[in-house]
């Protein structure tokens, strides 16, 4: 049990490891190999989820062994980071499954390429060690540049490089700070950082230079751009993978780093982060209105889906951040949904413009059930995933600030626009194109990838409890932290 | 004579011998490719015998009225420089058999220049500077223009001679004001008498510090000295040019650190200006100039100016850590670099071997094997981790943030951002594109030394491989800087 994260994590690169000795010719091994090397994975770490102690503070799993130097190989997880572990190790072998027969070229390639960058993803989560996070963190981009840039559409190698370079340039400004952290505390230990008490003017630099690399990461508006294009052109799973986990990294690392670390300057730069997040919220959705290809729809409005995620975080109250966590994760589980519905579509049609689709009900009344739960959800309707999410982030930015709250809440409404009129234009009117006539509806392949996000989905609508109980206690410490910080300088400002 | 002084240039002493010994063989054997074959198996011979005896050593001494010490920072660099210098022997079996290249003249020479480096590394007098370096430089020359019935290569190596040899001018003019100051040639008078209070004004001191710097500064190809870098890598033979990459680099960084660190520690500040000039110059021009190009040979000269530059901010930081990160980043450099140089090497088709990037279109079709080995290497120069270049970078920009300098910092790392750009380009070419011919089988040796650079770039994060280095480097920087408390 006490090496269990390492497990976890390492457990995907032994499997693309396996598939590495295979013969080229042998697709449907690499992909059964794939598939359960992920499912192993996922039943893993939910082994973790059932040891985790909900009410202990601090981190659990921990392990610690001496590294290069003086630089410590140290794992652990808390309330926050489990939960995404386990959202990780969840669309895994739903990713596997969405390629299996849409990828026919390459197969070993992609489903190594797929499973380091589990590996990578769950490293991210789990690391307790700013340079063993960062190398988690950056390593993923290699896979993901790959995947794009191999296996994407027809202006993959511009959305690859935009991707790479985009990534690259905000984090290597976080390299930095983190080697000021370094020198500052002596040591990169997590945990040991979350306690050490960095000197208010030095904060802003390093809150800053966390802000690059997390705001490209996330994304947020006006670093938002390279997203369209990496979720346009990556194959559904890459897309799946990127909305699902990778821009979670961005707000898990403004949990983990910037808030606990940076208390003060977090604080001050609070309305910074407010006012691009109404802009993302705003105009995103309103680029998102005029959209004429599904997936790019449904990045901006990941975009500004995640708008509410930053205002949540920077709230700083349990509601906020309990919000933010919850919206994460919604996020995740129904914005994957969506490429991959995208995808069912795109396999048989060959076609991502809207204008191409229309009537699909008649043929595809599985898929247009399904499609509609996750609308609804991306909508935030009450009784969905989405709905907890939106309800206490704004929630919470009403307490901080009204306005933030009043500009956030018109997100809503024109995501409700943008998505019911996604859905009325490719589900709904008469089926007039001969190309769509001869659609099946989906394949019991496609329903036991569906399925699971559709129960989820309204699960977790009805009853949000195990995702909040999970995160009560880390959320509680971060946020007692963070108060009393504002406490300390506030008594020295009126001294 | 003292039977322990001998016992400090023993590795020199076996490359000297073996080197003339070997060149026994050769004029006294008959005739053509086959004597070449063997002395070049044997020079492997004397270099790793030269290895173990460097690996052997152990403690600190200095011979000869102190122009030359042994140290854990010359076994460092020795052992980087013996082993660069084995491999690219080993890897130059394949393409000059082939060529019919393989003649005698080539292993000597290799030798006499590797002795020359682990010269310079020693040296701690002007004298012994110019001694090594010219012994390296001017056996280099005629390795540049070993293909001799190539108008390219003649090129090379008369280019390589002339800014050589104006490079070794300035050096001695330099080291003449020096000695002309300080009255001395030794590292430990300099030192002396460079502390006296009106010597960090003295226009002679200032003017020999500048031009030995750029005499160094030529050898190690930092901008603006590097122009003959890009015409000389593409010119000269490419397991010559894998050699000129690496241990050279190594030998010139070397006489720089312990120039600057051992002789010159009173005027650090005077130095620093130049170091960082020279080091923001190289990175920025390594990293535009090399967007545009077309061969890989010139790119990788382009690659490998911007690479110095990123050492070099290393010593800008003057103080432990960031000694001990020029030596980590050389470690990893020339790893990196000999691996490139081999998958070079194995770009070649029936006609011959090509040096066009456009020629690795679509690689991972027709080669999986060798364009993922290059692709590792592509990441890892960008500086991606969890891959060796990371590191490299990681153990040279924390002295530089410890040491406050923070615009170099940030000017570092954006340009590095500027050098994936290209690095990247490869890898799309050979991952993205549609398959261009298959190359020629791959030929063992040089696949060999290719696996092994990949499996190095690889295993750099687990403690045994990338613990060991950081630790001996650790050591050997903190014997020519003390640390200093934090």
């Amino acid at each position: 049990m006490s090496n269990i994260l390492s497990v976890t994590t390492f457990l995907p690169l032994v499997g693309a490891l396996i598939i590495a000795t295979l013969n080229p010719e042998a697709k449907s091994n690499a992909r059964w190999i794939a598939l359960w090397t992920t499912l192993v994975t996922f039943a893993v770490s939910l082994l973790i989820w059932w040891n985790f102690e909900p009410t202990a503070s601090g981190f659990q799993f921990l392990e610690e062994y001496a590294w290069l130097g003086s630089l410590k190989y140290k794992m652990g997880v808390d309330g926050i980071s489990m939960l995404f572990v386990i959202l990780t190790t969840f669309l895994m072998p739903l990713c596997i499954l969405a390629s299996w027969e849409s990828i026919e070229d390459r197969v070993k390639e992609y489903m190594i390429a797929f499973l380091v960058l589990e590996t990578l993803m769950l490293g991210v989560f789990c690391a307790l060690d700013l340079v063993l996070f960062y190398l988690f963190f950056e390593g993923g981009l290699i896979p993901m540049f790959i995947i794009i840039g191999v296996w994407g559409g027809k202006r993959r190698v511009y959305a690859s490089f935009k991707f790479f370079l985009y990534t690259l340039l905000g984090s290597v400004l976080m390299l930095l700070a983190m080697m000021a952290m370094y020198w500052h505390a002596g040591t990169t230990d997590i945990p040991t950082l979350l306690q050490t008490k960095f000197p208010p003017e030095m904060q802003w630099w390093l809150w800053i230079a966390f802000f690059a690399s997390f705001a490209v990461k996330l994304p947020m508006w006006p670093v938002h751009t390279w997203l369209p294009d990496a979720h346009v052109e990556a194959p559904t799973a890459g897309s799946v993978i990127l909305a699902g986990i990778l821009l979670k990294m961005g707000g898990y690392g403004f949990l983990r780093f910037s808030l606990p670390m940076f208390p003060n300057a977090s604080a001050d730069l609070a309305p910074f982060i407010f006012t691009l997040s109404i802009v993302a919220i705003i105009y995103t959705s309103l680029v998102a209105l005029v959209q004429e290809d599904i997936k790019k729809l449904i990045a901006y409005s990941s975009v500004a889906h995640m708008g509410f995620v930053t205002i949540g975080i920077f709230t700083a109250s349990q509601q906020g951040i309990d919000g933010a966590i919850f919206q994460m994760l919604s996020h995740g589980i129904v914005s994957a949904a969506l490429f991959l519905c995208v995808g069912v579509i795109y396999d048989r049609t060959h076609t991502r413009e809207i204008a191409a689709y229309g009537g699909l009900v008649e043929r595809m009344p599985k898929y247009a059930t399904a499609f509609m739960v996750f609308t609804m959800a991306n909508v935030g309707l009450p009784g969905t995933s989405g709905f907890i999410g939106e309800f206490l982030t704004l929630l919470s930015a009403f307490k901080a600030n009204t306005w933030v709250a009043i500009f956030a809440a018109t997100g809503v409404i024109l995501s409700a626009a943008y998505a019911l009129y996604l859905y009325r234009r490719v589900i709904f009117g008469a089926l007039e194109k001969a190309s769509l006539r001869s659609l099946l509806d989906l394949s019991p392949r496609e329903v036991a990838i569906l399925a699971p996000l559709v129960l989820l989905t309204i699960f977790y609508g009805f009853y949000p409890a195990p995702v909040l109980d999970v995160t009560a206690t880390s959320v509680k410490n971060l946020v007692q932290t963070y108060q009393s910080a504002q406490q300390v300088s506030a008594a020295a400002l009126t001294r | 004579m003292d039977s322990a002084l001998l016992h400090v240039v023993f590795p020199e002493l076996i490359l000297a011998i073996g080197a003339m010994g070997l060149l026994m063989i050769g004029v006294f054997s008959p005739k053509g490719e086959g004597s070449g074959q063997i002395v070049a198996w044997l020079a492997i011979g004397v270099l790793v015998a030269a290895l173990v005896a460097v690996y052997m050593g152990a403690g600190s001494a200095s011979v000869f009225e102190g122009a030359f010490v042994s140290d854990a920072m010359t076994r460092f660099f020795k052992i980087l420089i013996l082993i660069a210098a084995a491999l690219t022997l080993f890897m130059t079996f394949d393409d000059f058999g082939r060529e019919r290249l393989m003649l005698f003249e080539y292993p000597v020479l290799m030798l006499l220049s590797t002795l020359g480096m682990l010269m310079m590394v020693s040296a701690s007098d002007l004298i012994a500077l110019y001694l090594g370096l010219e012994l390296q430089s001017l056996a280099l020359y005629v390795l540049a223009a070993f293909k001799r019935d190539d108008v390219k290569s003649s090129e090379a190596g008369l280019k390589y001679f002339v800014l050589g040899a104006l490079s070794s001018g300035m050096l001695l003019y330099g080291a003449s004001m020096l000695y002309g100051v300080t009255g001395s040639t030794s590292y430990a008078v300099i030192a002396e008498a460079a502390k006296a209070p009106d010597m960090a004004t003295n226009i002679g001191l200032t003017v020999g510090l500048v031009f030995v710097l750029v005499g160094l500064a030529f050898k190690v190809a930092a901008v603006p000295f590097h122009m003959w870098t890009p015409d000389v890598y593409q010119g000269a033979p490419t397991p010559v040019t894998a050699f000129f990459a690496g241990a050279p680099k190594v030998a010139a960084i070397a006489l720089i650190l312990r120039f600057t660190q051992s002789a010159m520690p009173a005027v650090a500040s005077q130095w620093q200006q130049i170091i960082t000039f020279l080091s923001i110059a190289s990175m920025v021009l390594g990293a535009f100039a090399a967007i545009g190009q077309t061969n890989i040979k010139r790119l990788l000269a382009y690659s490998s100016i911007g690479h110095v530059g990123f050492a070099l901010i290393g010593l800008d930081a003057v103080n432990t850590e960031g000694t001990a990160g020029v030596l980590i980043y050389f470690a990893i450099y020339v790893a990196m670099t000999l691996g490139a140089f081999a998958c070079v090497l194995s770009m070649r088709r029936k006609r011959g071997n090509v040096e066009d990037i456009a020629e690795l279109a679509g690689l991972a079709k027709t080669d999986l094997t060798l364009a993922s080995i290059l692709a590792l290497l592509m990441f890892s120069l960008a500086g991606i981790p969890p891959l060796a270049g990371f590191w490299a970078k990681w153990y040279v920009f924390l002295p530089v943030v410890k040491a406050g300098l923070y615009p170099l910092a940030v000017i570092g790392v954006v340009t590095s951002v500027v050098g994936a750009y290209y690095y990247l380009r490869i890898v799309k070419i050979m991952f993205f594109d549609e398959p261009a011919e298959a190359f020629a089988p791959r030929e063992g040796k040089t696949f060999a030394v290719m696996a092994l650079s990949a499996a190095f770039v690889l295993a750099f994060v687990l403690p045994i491989v990338g613990g060991t280095i950081v630790d001996a480097a650790t050591a050997a920087a903190a014997i020519l800087v003390p640390p200093q408390p934090l």
